[in-house]
């Protein structure tokens, strides 16, 4: 590509929003022979979001909607909701992890943080440690509490490469669980906080199965659309180069810490919905609420899924759910842990793109036509 | 596109399946009663055991109450209470138990106390948990438990150590809710009859290193009463051996349990002289405690990975189970309108349990009874509980009237 | 940094550090004296299963997370030979061993074929971990096993001055953790492999291409490490007892010990174990509940200053 085509490229679309709103970055001038980022760049700002749209998301959002009703409410809440608020923190994961190469295993301590700001600052059981405001005052504390928790742990992580984001995050995620389980004045420790529930709005009772299914649902699709349209904005795009190659962006640029940061801040704000989404449905949250457990299963979900896709995170959480509920009809649920961390284990060793991985590699298998690279151009390795 | 509809295809499927599952039409001559134990995680032992309890409560009617069959659904938690709240609303919704029994573990029985609320017409009866809040600050009104709890199993241990000649006390225990309640039950008694507990180190749940701690122990107490549980009490024995002490200590009702008892290592001869309250004692030389002993032998044998005696788990959800028996038994089985006269049976017997009789108090807690053992070394060479004491008839209020009385905490009650 | 900014922190780290010293001493002196004995011997211990995890990292680069069940598995495999034969050092023998055959399967069966995938290798080790731990709960149960020191080092040391007795066995510690960190510097610095994983840390590619089988290298070393985490699994089970969820614990002690001793240094694993054991030990004596906070502190500090740790190299 001549300096002339790329120069234009930038200046169009896409390149003059970057400018436009202010990304470092000094501008077209740099280097005529400059290519790599910028090549891919130009390719992927042609099909928008919108055009993305395929059969198959008609027929699973249908799904999604009619659920509820023909589904139990059992059905609805323990299954429907709860995979729902659980993919929402698994996908900020994956948008951590897979497109922006930081494994990051606080974020359900992220999701915990809101989870506990929620229950402090709104009512609970504790009478004496609750402030009792109302939700529509203590949940956007939460959330920005939450936010805050999460640029700290992404500014403690990103000035190390990214094989440390696992071991820090972790560190910082059990840290965290040990302070709120030996604190009293403020997390009151092991007991933790019983009687949080969703508030009634308008006349609906959001506690109940399937209207808090719905708000499950309008997050989870807020977030994915959210994290859809980010993927495919200048942002996203040059957090997947950062991911590839920091050092070249860097040499571009681009403000490779900044960007890190700001991308742990938005999958912050992703997980923090989700932590009190689910410590709605829970109606409590304890210390085991984002212990190493937990922390764990969350990257479980997203690597189940696979990390590639923003859609892996659901798919991992609804299979992880159903394992949980109903493991204990199929095999002993003593040993649900050996089934959970095989099945893992066996999905990194085989397939690392999780299961949606494996199904997209068998339908290459299976179709001979349809060239895969033009819809996923960076399905490489892990 | 193919794959949208195979998951689409797939979901449906599974969706029938599992519809097929709740939507099982059993027949009205059975009684569904799900259980809950912890199965998974640090009181897997206990909650084995505290199953073996409750199906032997079962067997022993040959699987018939109130003319009924009953049917028995297992459910699993790992001591977590979000996920004894899930496998409970799994029992209760998806395999549409009629009564349930269960969780094991303090904060989960509050956490499942909670969700009974939402379930007006099912009958939720305790497994083992014995924490105070869960019928002292809003109870449920479907929710029974036929145990004692936490600071009931410590009454009349006060005047057993000073009986002793321990006049100042240290204490020791998790900091937790639990812990919490047991001192209260130890302290109340013990400081109104003079002793005095001049240190609580409270040890934070997760803590190994005992070392700390019994670096503070003052030179002028006469014991140490140790409320660990598991692991810790025996870690805590370890280094305090280790370390040149040589002071008795007083246990909570977890600490000096079977689980102790068995442990695979030399230290356990420094236990003999212990004493503890407890709701189980394993030489209580009652009949009918010792055709309850022998029944479980008999029914689970030590190759089977049972325990050589009962431990606390499993009298406590063999005497939650045998309640919700009983009831079906005293209604004849009749579980209509809203089990509303099955709960009326329950709220006003008299429940004959191995260890004596059982009654339920306004918020549906039992009035019951406590052990004060002493542990001594048998023929064998095994450890054991001798009874020293048996006090019966206490309630949730310790035998204090209602105003003066507040619920356990790391700072109350306090005898410097 | 300024040499002002520079001596303005350090300061504001001596300091209060100077001021506690002298307020415990004058406090309760047996009490400040023991903890310090306390948390010297429980680096000890943290530095023996940690040096195992940071040569891993520092050759390999893979994040064992499997770290802590291998130190469960040297701990029940060291209980059992010790309860059934009596000898705690066939005990010691054994549960290195375990460990460091089953670390061994793992790298030339899975690890191998994933080299240079550093996160995916980590994952494969949160999978190990789990199923290693699950089977373990399934084969041996939840029950607390405690293993009985060795006859010559139960019971307390008496007539000690100021602090009157101690643990022998935890003073006896104190050598051995100082014993494996020389044994382990002499094995790194004066011997030829010790001289071929140095190389490989600081530069993989150019080890191959001298001609030296790296995959051997990288077995003996990851058998080494793995077989230390076993090793400080048996002393564990004697100090602290074996138990379902040590495992979790351990691993993570290791991580901070690494993080903030810096990745891929054996020295520098003794720093922060000396560090992590004083600090949880004196938290925990002082200032139970909020002992993790100084440990969480310690770490942001460390991250927010050095984040290769104290010793940690540039790579």
């Amino acid at each position: 590509m001549s300096a002339v085509q790329w120069r234009n490229a930038m200046n169009a679309g896409a390149g003059r929003a970057a400018l436009g709103k202010g990304l470092p970055g000094r501008g077209p001038g740099v280097s005529s022979r400059a290519k790599g980022a910028g090549d891919e760049i130009v390719e992927r700002q042609t099909p928008s979001m919108w055009a993305a749209v395929r059969a198959r998301h008609v027929v699973v959002l249908a799904f999604l909607l009619a659920f509820p009703f023909f589904a139990t409410p059992f059905l609805t809440y323990q299954i429907g909701a709860q995979s729902l608020a659980l993919g929402l923190i698994a996908l900020s994961l994956t948008f951590l992890g897979g497109y922006g190469g930081m494994i990051s295993l606080a974020q359900m301590t992220v999701a915990g943080v809101a989870g506990y700001m929620l229950a402090i600052f709104g009512a609970s059981g504790e009478a004496t440690l609750s402030l009792g405001w109302s939700w529509w005052i203590a949940v956007p504390i939460a959330i920005a509490i939450s936010m805050l928790a999460g640029t700290f742990v992404g500014w403690l992580s990103v000035r190390t490469e990214g094989i440390y984001t696992i071991m820090i995050t972790l560190a910082v995620g059990v840290a965290f669980y040990y302070l709120c389980l030996q604190n009293y004045s403020v997390f009151n420790g092991f007991q933790g906080f019983q009687r949080v529930y969703a508030p009634t709005l308008l006349g609906v009772n959001f506690r109940n199965p399937v209207p808090f299914y719905f708000l499950a649902l309008a997050c989870a699709l807020g977030g994915y659309l959210l994290i859809q349209y980010v993927l495919r904005a200048p942002f996203g795009v040059a957090l997947q180069g950062i991911r590839d190659n920091p050092r070249r962006m860097n040499a571009l640029g681009f403000h490779v810490t900044a960007h890190r940061i700001a991308a742990y801040a938005l999958a912050a704000f992703l997980a923090a919905v989700g932590g009190i989404l689910l410590v709605w449905y829970n109606g409590l949250i304890t210390p085991n609420s984002v212990g190493t457990s937990w922390l764990i299963n969350v990257l479980i979900i997203a690597v189940l899924g696979g990390m590639k896709h923003p859609i892996g995170a659901f798919v991992g959480a609804v299979i992880f759910v159903l394992l949980q509920t109903f493991a204990i009809d199929l095999i002993d649920r003593e040993r649900f842990n050996l089934v959970v961390g095989g099945v893992f284990l066996a999905i990194v060793l085989f397939s690392p793109d999780g299961l949606l991985g494996l199904w997209a590699r068998l339908r290459e298998r299976i179709s001979t036509t349809r060239p895969q690279a033009a819809l996923h151009p960076r399905r490489s390795k892990p | 596109m193919k794959s949208s509809k195979r998951v689409f295809l797939r979901t449906l499927a599974g969706a029938a399946v599992f519809a097929a599952f709740s939507g099982a039409a059993f027949a009205q001559q059975t009684v569904k009663i799900g259980l809950l134990a912890t199965l998974e995680g640090p009181f897997a032992a206990g909650g084995a055991d505290g199953m073996r309890g409750a199906e032997l409560a079962i067997k022993q009617r040959n699987g018939m109450a109130g003319g009924k069959k009953i049917v028995l659904v297992k459910a699993s938690s790992d001591a977590k209470p979000d996920v004894a709240v899930n496998a409970t609303r799994k029992l209760v919704e998806q395999d549409k138990v009629d009564i349930m029994v269960g969780p094991l573990s303090g904060g989960e029985g509050i956490a499942v106390k909670e969700y009974s609320k939402t379930q007006p017409n099912i009958t939720f009866i305790n497994g083992s948990s014995g924490a105070q809040a869960t019928t002292l600050v809003n109870p449920s009104p479907n929710f029974f438990r036929f145990n004692t709890e936490g600071a009931q199993w410590m009454v009349g241990l006060g005047k057993a150590a000073l009986d002793k000649g321990y006049k100042r006390v240290m204490l020791i225990a998790e900091d937790y809710a639990f812990p919490y309640s047991q001192v209260q039950g130890f302290m109340s008694e013990y400081c109104r009859l003079g002793g005095k507990v001049p240190v609580k180190a409270w040890v934070p749940l997760g803590g190994k290193d005992y070392a700390s701690v019994i670096a503070r122990i003052p030179k002028d107490v006469d014991a140490l009463l140790v409320v660990l549980g598991g692991a810790d009490a025996v870690n805590f024995l370890n280094q305090y051996e280790a370390a040149g002490g040589d002071k008795p200590i007083v246990g909570g009702s977890i600490t000096v349990s079977q689980d102790i008892l068995n442990y695979k290592g030399k230290r356990r001869d420094s236990l003999v002289g212990t004493i503890a309250g407890a709701p189980i004692a394993d030489a209580y030389d009652h009949p009918d405690f010792k055709a309850f002993v022998s029944a479980y032998q008999k029914e689970y044998p030590v190759s089977s990975g049972a325990y050589p005696s009962p431990s606390l788990f499993a009298l406590v959800y063999y005497i939650n189970m045998k309640a919700a028996l009983d009831g079906l038994d005293a209604v004849k089985g009749d579980l209509s309108g809203g089990q509303a006269k099955y709960r009326q049976a329950l709220s006003k017997m008299t429940l004959k349990t191995p260890v004596g009789d059982v009654r339920l108090d306004a918020n549906r807690q039992a009035i019951g009874t406590t052990f004060i053992t002493e542990v001594v070394k048998d023929a064998q060479g095994n450890l054991f509980n001798r009874v020293l004491r048996k006090v019966d008839g206490i309630d949730q209020m310790l035998g204090m009237p209602k105003e003066q009385f507040k619920m356990g905490s790391r700072d109350e009650p306090s005898c410097p | 940094m300024s040499r002002i900014w520079k001596a303005f922190w350090i300061l504001a780290l001596v300091l209060p550090l100077s001021v506690f010293l002298v307020w415990g001493i004058w406090h309760n002196a047996k009490l400040f004296f023991i903890t310090l004995l306390n948390g010297l011997t429980l680096a000890s211990l943290y530095f023996i299963v940690a040096s195992g995890f940071t040569l891993v990292f520092g050759l390999m680069r893979n994040v064992n997370l499997a770290h802590g069940s291998l130190y469960l598995l040297g701990g029940y495999v060291g209980y059992f030979v010790g309860a059934k034969t009596g000898y705690f050092v066939l005990a010691l023998a054994a549960g290195f061993v375990a460990a460091a055959f089953v670390g061994l399967l793992m790298q030339v069966a899975i690890f191998r074929f994933m080299q240079g995938q550093d996160l995916r290798q980590t994952m494969v080790t949160i999978g190990l971990s789990i199923v290693i731990a699950d089977l373990l709960l399934w084969a041996i149960g939840a029950q607390v096993h405690q293993l009985s020191a060795p006859d010559g080092l139960a019971g307390p040391l008496r007539d000690i001055p100021l602090i009157t007795a101690y643990s022998k066995y935890r003073m006896a510690l104190l050598p051995v953790g100082i014993a494996i960190g020389v044994l382990l510097w002499l094995f790194l610095n004066r011997t030829r492999v010790g001289m071929m994983i140095r190389a490989g840390v600081d530069d993989r590619a150019m080890l191959a291409a001298t001609g030296i089988n790296v995959n051997l290298v990288f077995a003996a070393t990851f058998a080494i490490g793995a077989g230390l985490a076993g090793l400080g699994g048996v002393i564990g089970a004697v100090e602290l007892s074996m138990v379902p969820g040590e495992d979790v614990r351990l691993l993570l002690a290791s991580l901070i010990v690494v993080i903030v001793g810096g990745m891929g240094s054996v020295v520098g694993a003794a720093v922060g174990a000396t560090i992590l054991g004083v600090a949880e030990t004196y938290g925990l004596a002082y200032a139970p509940t909020y002992s993790v906070v100084f440990t969480f502190v310690i770490l942001v500090l460390v991250l927010a200053f050095r984040p290769r740790g104290i010793l940690g190299q540039a790579a």
